[in-house]
């Protein structure tokens, strides 16, 4: 077997193996939790006799095990059951939500990876000059500001004072490309903000870095541009770092970004799941976790495997 | 004074200013009262009911875990929603009476254990089929039997038994009851077909509007039923839309996206009434932020004790730090002068060092610590009220300790579990169903553990009482006794504050709940 098919087989038996245990942990941990569905749907209104009822009838009665078991039978088969409190299918309500914060992660990324690569680069061309030192500058900041403070200050000055863009960025099937693209304007903008400056220092540092050996030495000797030199010659063998960063801010706009759904009203994942930790609905919280862990770990194995890919020596190894 | 006149035209028009007030003021101008008069009427005009137009409601406590089975329904969007598609026998009026919706007239029997309920004729539900007496007793089954998990399970305890005899529906009760008709009035208790026996959470009603898109936690968008019995419910479609964070419900209203938005900040509410184009609405209701403490448990099991925390919280400051005046002080009990048969002369309690002092010390308390639990879950601002608590505690010399809880299961293992911690109560429509919700010896959510025998007493002389005068006098009594022996401490009762735009018109005043007590969709219309 060639040895890229065998490693990218043994990744994904591992991948596998980790997204059982995510959902092992997960299950334990919700569990662990104060307080079960039943209670948390009755709230301040329960009685013995309403706890009891629900209980039985969402089958919280039966002992832990059981349930996790019933529940792994059921994804192997493609059904990731019902939500215990409110009764919809959960494939059909995550699906709905998923896609959102695809859509929302795609056009951050769409944004804001290129635009990170892009400034990298500009400040390694222009190093310790002034517009690598505005670059560094400028991303520093917004990264170390909290992004819900962002949220808010691009809404008032933004949405409310300027009337441009939605504070709002509710989505839904009925709006066209364009109309949605329009509401979410403003999370782009806050999470581009929040993802630039990691994905630039990253780009700079690993390509400084390349531009050590003594290949970039010839290259200069041969006369080659500044600008080419480093898009031709150090920008592929620095490729392994970058793209290790850019998956981790990938995964990280897939699965981190609660805090701006919550300010902008985004109908995504982090908010879903968030609503149903609370309301200790254990079915609904595993399959998000699940598809969480699923994305991460896919993303760092494409990492994983790019670098290996980009890498002449791993990818013919003695 | 041309400007001034369109101002005030301008509020009439939006209902927001009465013909007295009107002629009144446009006497301080100058204005004859022939053109005054002249000018309203051209603006009253104006303020008829328009139809049309879809209005949109951001609202507070909506989750992705809702249901739309009204017997889940604990929090705004949900309770919302059921106001939309739905509508429950009586419903209780702005001023405290009851008013018929799809009962068609409600009598009782001379002692008040027999009631009937007239079930209005050609009302139809959203999937087509006609609403009978039938369907109200499969309601009210639904909301009583043994399996039931309602929250309008507990004030359905009373009943011994219902029939249908025709087109109407009769009610037994265990024991007298005069404020049965309030009880009906539940928002949990929506008439569904066939009682909701088969499918709970179908969100069909004989409501004013049909629903369209139902995804919890994110929207519900709803469309005028064509076939809707009653006249009011002015708009072509309404669309709830779920904003938990305050700051973008409120940037929502300023920018435009939403015409209606519930639970306004108290903190922000003095800035927000200061933009053009939107009013800031302040109801004053029955909802009360509390700190409970069981009587049955130590230290809290010696009156003077009880008595010494009750006279070290500080309720003027608490009102203005805490709900920045959009309230009213508490009493320590859960009754105020929005509540009928009132009784505005029992002393109001005021914080007073020098007695707090005296009762602790006669309570012979040991000097520890005392441990009050609290989570901004409890009620907006509960972690801040307890710091001013303990600091006015601290100067009457009652060493207070403050945990601070989760807010994550709050209400399941602290509240009504530990001796001291810090609550809220939504307040109920009138003073029986309050007392036999929280401080009957009996009650399910009896949460100060407070059990009187005379009180109970009290409490079923009262309800089988129909004198007015002399039901009064009883509650007076009841309201004394708690306030001098139970295990409540009520610093403040907090107001509804809601805001709509300007675009809107015919609001009114109703303390029985947020929103026009969720009437805003019927209610209002487009200007």
């Amino acid at each position: 077997m060639h040895p890229i098919v065998k490693l990218v087989s043994q990744r994904l038996a591992l991948g596998l193996m980790l997204l059982f245990g995510a959902s092992a942990l997960i299950f334990g941990l919700t569990e662990a939790l104060p307080g079960d569905a039943a209670q948390a749907v009755l709230g301040q209104s329960a009685t013995p006799e309403s706890l009891a009822n629900l209980r039985e009838e969402m089958g919280l009665d039966r002992p832990a095990l059981t349930r996790y078991f019933e529940w792994l039978g059921g994804i192997l088969q493609g059904d990731l059951g019902k939500s215990l409190t409110n009764k919809l299918d959960i494939a059909e309500s995550v699906g709905g939500r998923l896609g959102n914060t695809l859509f929302l992660a795609f056009w951050a990324a769409i944004v804001s990876v290129p635009l990170a690569i892009f400034l990298g680069l500009l400040a390694v061309r222009y190093r310790n000059r002034w517009p690598d030192k505005v670059i560094s500058a400028v991303t520093l900041t917004t990264i170390s500001i909290p992004e819900f403070l962002i949220g808010y200050v691009l809404v008032y000055f933004v949405a409310v004072k300027l009337g441009m863009f939605s504070p709002l960025a509710m989505i839904n099937d009925s709006m066209s490309l364009g109309q949605k693209l329009n509401a979410i304007a403003l999370p782009v903008i806050v999470l581009t903000m929040v993802v630039l400056a990691h994905m630039m220092r990253m780009t700079r540092a690993a390509i400084l870095n390349v531009m050590q050996s003594a290949y970039i030495e010839t290259a200069e000797l041969k006369g080659l541009t500044n600008f080419k030199i480093i898009y031709r010659h150090a920008f592929p063998n620095a490729i392994a770092p970058i793209v290790n960063v850019v998956m981790l801010n990938l995964a990280y706009l897939v699965v981190g970004v609660v805090v701006v759904e919550v300010v902008f009203v985004y109908p995504g994942m982090g908010q879903y799941l968030v609503d149903h930790v609370t309301k200790r609905d254990v079915p609904v919280v595993l399959a998000c976790g699940v598809i969480f862990a699923a994305i991460y770990i896919g993303l760092n194995m494409v990492a994983d495997i790019v670098a290996i890919l980009a890498n002449p020596r791993l990818r013919h190894p003695k | 004074m041309k400007e001034q006149l369109d101002f005030m035209a301008g509020r009439v028009t939006a209902g927001q200013m009465t013909r007295r007030e009107f002629m009144g003021k446009a006497a301080a101008l100058g204005v004859s009262a022939a053109v005054a008069s002249s000018i309203f009427a051209q603006a009253a005009r104006a303020s008829e009911p328009k139809r049309g137009g879809v209005v949109k409601l951001g609202s507070v406590g909506g989750e992705s875990t809702n249901s739309l089975d009204p017997a889940t329904y604990a929090s705004q969007v949900p309770y919302h929603n059921g106001n939309q598609f739905g509508d429950t026998l009586v419903q209780v009026a702005a001023d405290g009476t009851i008013e018929n919706r799809l009962a068609e007239s409600v009598e009782a029997s001379a002692d008040a254990k027999t009631w009937t309920f007239k079930i209005r004729q050609g009302v139809e539900f959203h999937n087509g089929k006609t609403m009978t007496a039938e369907d109200v007793l499969k309601t009210m089954q639904r909301h009583s039997n043994e399996d039931s998990k309602s929250g309008a399970l507990g004030i359905m305890k009373g009943i011994e038994s219902m029939k249908v005899d025709g087109d109407y529906f009769h009610v037994t009760l265990g024991d007298a009851n005069a404020d049965l008709p309030y009880l009906m009035a539940d928002y949990h208790l929506i008439i569904q077909p066939d009682g909701g026996m088969d499918d709970p959470g179908a969100g069909i009603g004989t409501g004013p509007y049909k629903m369209d898109v139902n995804e919890p936690g994110v929207r519900h968008v709803y469309s005028k039923f064509a076939n809707y019995w009653a006249d009011d419910a002015y708009f072509d479609g309404v669309e709830i839309l779920v904003i938990n964070d305050a700051t973008a419900r409120t940037a929502a209203l300023q920018s435009g996206q939403v015409h209606i938005i519930n639970r306004v900040e108290p903190k922000v509410a003095g800035l927000l009434s200061r933009a053009p184009n939107l009013t800031v609405h302040s109801t004053p209701g029955r909802g009360h932020y509390v700190f409970i403490m069981h009587v049955d448990k130590a230290p809290f099991d010696n009156n003077d004790l009880r008595m010494a925390l009750k006279h070290a919280i500080n309720r003027e400051e608490l009102v203005e730090k805490i709900l920045r005046g959009y309230g009213s002080v508490g009493n320590d009990m859960p009754i105020n002068a929005a509540y009928p048969l009132f009784d505005s002369a029992i002393p109001q309690r005021t914080y007073d060092a020098a007695k707090a002092a005296e009762y602790y010390k006669a309570s012979g308390h040991d000097g520890s610590p005392i441990e009050l639990r609290v989570s901004d879950v409890a009620f907006p601002g509960a972690v801040d009220a307890a710091a001013l608590f303990q600091q006015t505690a601290a100067a009457a010399g009652i060493p207070l300790e403050i945990k601070r809880e989760p807010g994550d299961g709050y209400w399941s293992e602290v509240w009504n579990v530990q001796p001291f911690c810090a609550s809220y109560w939504g307040g109920r429509p009138v003073q029986d169903q309050m007392y036999s919700t929280a401080y009957l010896s009996t009650a399910d959510w009896n949460d100060t553990k407070f059990k009187n025998a005379d009180f109970d007493a009290m409490l079923l002389q009262a309800r089988a009482e129909l004198d007015p005068a002399k039901r009064k006098e009883i509650y007076s009594k009841m309201g004394m006794l708690l306030r001098d022996t139970g295990g409540l401490i009520c610093p403040m009762f907090n107001d509804f504050v809601d805001a709509t735009s300007n675009t809107l018109a015919g609001w009114e005043t109703d303390p029985n709940g947020e929103l026009m007590s969720g009437q805003i969709t019927r209610k209002m219309w487009f200007a």
